[in-house]
């Protein structure tokens, strides 16, 4: 067993809502290993976004609750500290960057004001100080003439622009690791390009550990290194990126990568779909979330949830269907 | 190709500029440039992609053939009318053969209607169908885009992203119109849900030979749906091809940087890959550099580029391409 960076360890969180309690995260475990990058897939409601939140203590409560679980990082449980030793560690060990960079960062601030803020903050840096390596920041990602952009305002820049200006500030006091929660949906293909080589560029020179949550399995296979399949609140299959395109083992990671079509194939062939919706859960499921939607479910995973098993290195898979032979496993 | 495929609409030098107004007495200081003098044909029973990113005008293209815009200029020919020219009830009447899909399934559903009432207002809009009538024409619709019959008394807000889409599918294919403009009708949707709505698109041209123009930003959906794909940039036609050519051998430099930017899923694949990454942001449509709209990030522009227009032309039979350098990627 490899020492992780991050330690997930059977992560509960639920929401309270009028229609119920929402079961969002229901025992996610996976670790993140040094200078990795580690991506997290799955459909909007999967739960992925809410795992990293509730990691950073960042989920809102209430409504929200992390109800079970730990995560260890550097041997300590980052779900177990003060608000205030919490502070210390998220934006200065540990950052995020968000999936709109015009609701994350402040419109009435200059960008040269919110990149300041974590230096100041985290690493005791004076006004004047900060403010030149905000320039040098800005340059890194990437901006032009970034000196002169420092006083600017979030809507004087273009999207891709302020997803950099997003990156500089959670690079800014060079985190462990970096948390990028859907960094490129809302940006356009070719700028989408320029975002993912610019972190591949930083990653390679920095060595920070990279947490990716995405729904999209092309950016996927070009940037991580390991991949994380969620589904229902569940880790459902989680392998090394190679070997999870050459041999996707649960039925929903096979939908997934059946249901979208390839560029460098010819069209004209179906598109697998996977029927029906993904679930929203009010009570914590006993049975596999996936097999309203799965084609070889058996009486079996009607009854009890599969738990993640070792299929091959470091390929492990929660089904209790082989999907190769379509037999029980 | 032996017969030269039917024409069902011809766009000829389309364009469609949003003036801007200033100050007090709203003086009008400027125009987006949204399209600015495109043309192609859609012909009979295919799909014809559009494709582009946030910004070009595909979008404003959809909505001026429809005449939800009213163009500024140029021709929209659609059975043998300029729609550019009809008005009032002329208008109308063409209406029922043009129906679109639109993007926001939440936005697109009248909340307050039902969907019986969604799907069936332009039956009786049209006068086709009255009474008892529109509520069995309702139950087939439903069943056709696979959803059950009984929904037809609830209201959109029950249901979810994926099935408002297939409503809104409902209410374009209830007047049976030959053509259909489907404006990204897949972007507000999870991967898995996606795929069933495209297939159910692509089951329905079947059945009823439609003609689609498919507007998507999403270039690999756009490959797999079409026949023919057209590539716009601020407001101009870059290059338009039928979708295998256009994929294995794009002319246009901006086709060949927007196509090395789609990830492929295949990790193998994906780390051999060379990418065309372009330098900075789509310019204003307000202002659009002269010449070639392409040149202020294109890897090959020269002088001419800023001096001429590069003309739409025919290269290769049915590749059309505007750029001065073209022949370079033959």
């Amino acid at each position: 067993m490899p020492d992780f960076l991050l330690d997930i360890k059977g992560l509960e969180t639920q929401f309270k809502t009028p229609d119920g309690t929402v079961h969002a995260v229901n025992g996610v475990s996976f670790g993140l290993k040094e200078s990795e990058t580690l991506a997290v897939v799955g459909e909007s409601g999967c739960g992925k976004s809410v795992t990293m939140l509730s990691v950073m203590g960042l989920v809102p409560s209430p409504p929200g609750k992390v109800t079970a679980g730990e995560a260890l990082f550097f041997g300590r449980d980052l779900l177990k500290m003060s608000a205030e030793e919490l502070r210390h560690v998220r934006g200065a060990q540990i950052s995020m960057v968000f999936q709109d960079p015009m609701t994350s960062l402040n419109p009435v601030l200059t960008v040269g004001k919110q990149l300041e803020e974590p230096l100041m903050l985290h690493v005791g840096m004076s006004r004047t100080q900060a403010r030149d390596r905000v320039a040098e920041l800005l340059a890194m990602v990437g901006i032009p003439n970034p000196k002169d952009r420092l006083d600017d305002y979030p809507h004087q820049f273009s999207g891709g622009m302020r997803q950099r200006v997003m990156i500089a500030m959670g690079l800014s006091c060079s985190p462990q690791i970096l948390i990028a929660d859907e960094p490129t949906t809302a940006l356009d293909v070719t700028i989408q390009a320029q975002i993912v080589e610019l972190v591949k560029r930083l990653r390679d020179e920095i060595g920070m550990a990279i947490i990716w949550i995405t729904h999209d399995l092309g950016i996927v296979a070009g940037l991580a290194q390991r991949v994380v399949v969620m589904y229902g609140g569940f880790v459902v299959e989680e392998a090394p990126v190679n070997e999870l395109y050459a041999n996707p083992t649960h039925p929903y990671t096979l939908g997934l990568l059946g249901s979208i079509p390839r560029l460098d194939q010819k069209e004209g062939k179906k598109l697998t779909s996977i029927e029906g919706l993904p679930p929203v859960l009010y009570e914590k499921p006993t049975a596999c979330p996936f097999a309203p939607r799965c084609k070889w479910a058996m009486e079996r995973c009607w009854k009890e949830n599969p738990m993640l098993e070792t299929v091959g290195t470091e390929h492990r898979v929660a089904c209790w269907v082989d999907t190769k032979t379509g037999r029980a496993r | 190709m032996t017969t030269k495929p039917e024409a069902l609409l011809q766009v000829e030098d389309l364009k469609m500029h949003f003036p801007i107004y200033k100050g007090l007495f709203r003086k009008q200081v400027g125009a987006v440039h949204a399209v600015d003098g495109i043309s192609f044909e859609v012909h009979k029973g295919e799909t014809l992609g559009l494709v582009g990113e946030s910004g070009c005008g595909k979008s404003t293209t959809g909505r001026a053939i429809l005449q939800l815009h009213r163009p500024n200029s140029g021709k929209v020919n659609f059975d043998g009318k300029n729609l550019v020219e009809l008005k009032g009830e002329e208008l109308r009447l063409m209406r029922r053969k043009m129906q679109m899909i639109f993007q926001d399934p939440y936005a697109s559903l009248n909340p307050r209607m039902t969907v019986g009432e969604i799907i069936g207002e332009p039956l009786v809009v049209h006068g086709i169908a009255k009474g008892a009538e529109v509520q069995d024409r309702v139950a087939q619709l439903l069943e056709l885009v696979r959803l059950n019959p009984s929904f037809a008394s609830r209201y959109p807000h029950e249901f979810s992203g994926g099935q408002r889409q297939r409503i809104g599918i409902a209410r374009a294919v209830a007047l049976q119109p030959p053509f259909i403009v489907c404006d990204e009708p897949i972007s507000a949707l999870d991967v898995s849900i996606q795929s069933q709505v495209i297939n159910l698109l692509q089951e329905l041209q079947e059945q009823f030979g439609l003609t689609y123009l498919f507007i998507a930003h999403d270039l690999s959906m756009v490959r797999h749906i079409s026949d023919r794909v057209a590539v716009m940039y601020l407001g101009v036609m870059m290059e338009l091809a039928d979708s295998d050519a256009l994929y294995t051998n794009p002319l246009h430099p901006y086709t060949q940087a927007l196509l090395s930017a789609v990830p492929i899923p295949d990790p193998i694949l994906e780390s051999k890959r060379k990418r065309i990454l372009l330098e900075g942001d789509v310019p204003s449509p307000v202002n659009p550099p002269s010449g070639c709209r392409f040149r202020t990030r294109c890897p090959i522009a020269e002088k001419v580029c800023a001096e001429e227009r590069p003309e739409f032309r025919e290269l290769k039979p049915g590749h059309f391409v505007a750029c001065h350098f073209a022949e370079r990627f033959v």
